[in-house]
């Protein structure tokens, strides 16, 4: 029970007012602009995008300004902001098989067509402190170029397993997915909702329940079968008009992971898929949700469900950060009422216990 | 399937997507919900929409304002207004057209409104999946007419209803039976509404 | 002249919708006149759920939203053009929109591809051929090293 508790107010708008003064830092300095986070920490803005569930990068970045860099608060913050729009209806889904590539590695085929990109990438870097960008006026050099060549194009290394039977195939389908965003969760959600749940879950809680599925908790072999980023076009059917248009385009990445399977009574010994799609260029993100999405499939496989990476209860149910931060951060509110009951409850205890010829001032006093 | 085979009839043939809808979609939203919280509120207090929007024909501006401030892309709408007016609410409400009534979560009536039997009344752990019938009527008059009762109104209000189908009352009678479960009517005459959830008791004046 | 095609219609919308404002805008400045419009609907924002599909191929599921904007405008010849943007770009949408609206008329159409549409595809082909070439460039060439020796 929360009780309402009035007054403070001048105490708060202070403290959102010094609050204000924090944000902006020492005035000596340059203000940080919103394009700027755009352009140069593109990451965040990213993973922003991603967990907030909206695509829009100057919003992601004016909500990083204001939440001083603290990405679950300008998670919160997107969140919020999209209540306030109305929807104007779904896209056709994205084609990634027609993806502008900017990185494709796959770490299970050496020689495939269309090869491995590896775009600009962290991995391959040293990860050793780079002083030269702590000076100013540091503006790298042109990237190189080359003839993307006729054989440029990057089919789907799944549809290379595929086509030798080895690969278990997605059901076609056409149904309407559920949408978390509409309807609360039950359970058992089934894999759309899954996927959905996963795209925006937090990424750290992401990251630690794919790691744990690799360390044992939950059978797992998985390979990369592919990793893509690049830019998809996005296209809607507009009822007035009744024909698709393509509205823009946005960068996704996009994991295919392929983890060997036993086989059933009905299926045969193949592989099958984990699949991550994510908002943006947060490649940790869509591995981590294509392993945490073949966890989930164990039931549907016939795998016992042993570990919490393939609970889809407990999985979806505490992958959500703006749910989590809530609740935790709910406990700041005034429990007053909650604690002076809990407060009478211990003291009766204590009086029960304790020998009564002993007073409680005496009692503290000796311990 | 590649977006080529989405192809679907355009619903833009008919002039319906040629008339404007509110004039500010924001503001006049928000004053058309304030005016049906209101009317919902105290239930045959009858409330005058500001700024209607001059719906196609047969849609009377007060309809055309509450299915506008109510029905976005996840409400389905049923109406007998015609093919102009279905044009007109999909373009500017993004809803779809519900293919029957048990199908739709608005309806619109112009003429004679399907049974309310035959209307979703939501089941009795959710209530609000139930339908709601916009239901047009010549015109609407405090102070004398249909006596009502329950909650949102102290004693009683009357409110007089000219056009109201035959036998509605008595269906709405039965229907007001199923509490929790229920379809709740907004009636329209002209740029004003006035609303009977399904708490509310009517009895002829 | 002809009324335009479904494909030819698609085409200048994805050019205008990528192109945005800052993209018509300068465009605009060497180009036959935008005739006179009213508004139908919008500008206004909103937004649109991006789907995916499962294993990239699957059963569709919803990804996460994304803004857009929207705009319709009726001509004074009747004429009804529509506009959809990713982002939030409201003089975009309303300017793709009056854009298509006359690229509809077979009078206008030609001046207006030849001054704003098809520069601004040029210019759109262009970034993706750079981006296409910078991912070439990265590409690991095996038999390349294996030639070395």
């Amino acid at each position: 029970m929360y009780v309402a508790v009035k007054g403070g107010e001048a105490a708060i708008s202070n403290a959102h007012a010094w609050l204000a003064e924090e944000r902006r830092g020492d005035p000596a300095l340059p203000e940080i602009g919103t394009e700027q986070i755009g352009e140069q920490l593109t990451l965040a803005v990213d993973r922003v995008m991603a967990e907030g569930s909206c695509h829009d990068p100057s919003l992601a970045a004016l909500a990083i300004k204001q939440a001083r860099g603290d990405l679950i608060e300008a998670i919160f913050l997107l969140r919020a902001y999209r209540t306030t729009l109305p929807r104007f209806g779904t896209s056709l889904p994205l084609d990634t098989g027609e993806m502008r590539v900017r990185r494709r590695i796959s770490a299970t085929y050496k020689d495939l067509p269309g090869g491995q990109v590896l775009g600009p990438t962290f991995d391959y870097t040293h990860r050793l402190l780079d002083f030269a960008l702590a000076a100013e006026g540091h503006a790298p050099p042109p990237a190189p170029e080359a003839e993307p060549g006729e054989d440029a194009a990057c089919p789907r290394v799944t549809g290379m397993l595929a086509d030798e039977g080895l690969m278990a195939g997605e059901e076609p389908s056409e149904a309407e997915p559920g949408d978390l965003t509409r309807t609360p969760l039950s359970f058992p959600a089934g894999r759309a909702l899954r996927l959905q749940n996963l795209a925006r879950a937090d990424e750290g809680f992401l990251l630690s329940m794919a790691y744990s599925t690799q360390r044992g908790y939950g059978a797992n072999h998985p390979f990369v079968g592919e990793l893509r980023q690049g830019e998809v076009t996005v296209e809607i059917v507009p009822p007035e008009l009744g024909f698709p248009i393509e509205i823009g385009e946005i960068t996704v990445t996009e994991c295919q992971m392929v983890n060997q399977f036993h086989g059933s009574r009905t299926e045969p010994p193949q592989f099958t898929r984990g699949y991550g799609l994510v908002l943006g260029r947060t490649e940790r993100r869509a591995m981590s949700m294509a392993l945490v999405d073949r966890a989930l499939r164990a039931a549907e496989l016939g795998e016992e469900v042993v570990a919490p990476a393939q609970d889809e209860e407990f999985v979806l149910s505490h992958s959500d950060n703006i749910e989590a931060t809530g609740f935790l951060e709910h406990l700041k509110l005034p429990h007053y009422v909650d604690f002076q009951s809990e407060l009478e409850i211990v003291r009766a205890m204590r009086a029960a216990a304790s020998p009564p010829a002993m007073p409680p001032v005496m009692k503290e006093a000796a311990e | 399937m590649s977006a080529r085979d989405r192809l679907r009839p355009p619903v833009a043939a008919t002039a319906g997507t040629l008339l404007p809808g509110f004039a500010d979609p924001v503001l006049d939203a928000q004053s058309a919900f304030r005016a049906v919280l209101e009317a919902m509120a105290r239930p045959g207090r009858v409330q005058r929409l500001p700024r209607p929007p001059a719906p196609p024909a047969p849609i009377l501006p007060a309809a055309g304002a509450v299915l506008l401030a109510l029905v976005d892309s996840a409400t389905p709408v049923l109406t007998d207004a015609g093919a102009e007016a279905e044009a007109w609410l999909r373009f500017h409400a993004g809803c779809p057209l519900a293919d029957g009534p048990a199908e739709a979560d608005f309806l619109l009536a112009t003429g004679t409104p399907p049974p309310l039997a035959a209307l979703r009344a939501g089941t009795d752990e959710d209530p609000q999946l139930s339908a709601t019938l916009i239901l047009q009527v010549q015109a609407l008059e405090e102070g004398s007419g249909w006596r009502l009762t329950g909650p949102g109104i102290e004693r009683e209000h009357r409110l007089r209803v000219a056009g109201a189908p035959p036998g509605f009352i008595a269906e709405r009678t039965a229907n007001a039976a199923l509490f929790p479960r229920g379809v709740d009517v907004i009636l329209c005459a002209g740029d004003r509404v006035a609303a009977l959830p399904r708490t509310t008791r009517i009895e002829e004046g | 002249m002809s009324e335009a095609t479904t494909e030819q219609r698609r085409g200048w919308m994805g050019v205008l919708a990528r192109a945005g404002a800052k993209g018509i805008l300068p465009r605009l400045e060497g180009a036959p006149p935008l005739p006179p419009h009213s508004r139908l609907r919008g500008p206004e924002i909103g937004l649109t759920m991006l789907r995916g599909r499962a294993g990239g191929d699957g059963a569709p599921f919803n990804l996460g939203e994304m803004t857009v904007t929207r705009c319709a405008v009726r001509l004074e010849d009747g004429r009804v053009g529509h506009a959809y943007l990713a982002g939030r770009d409201m003089r975009g949408a309303e300017l793709a929109a009056v854009l298509d609206a006359a690229l509809q008329d077979p009078e206008r159409r030609p001046g207006l591809m030849r001054a704003v549409v098809d520069p601004l595809a040029a210019e759109q082909a262009a970034a993706r051929e750079a981006s296409a070439r910078k991912a070439a460039a990265t590409r690991v060439r095996f038999l390349t090293m294996a030639n070395m020796r």
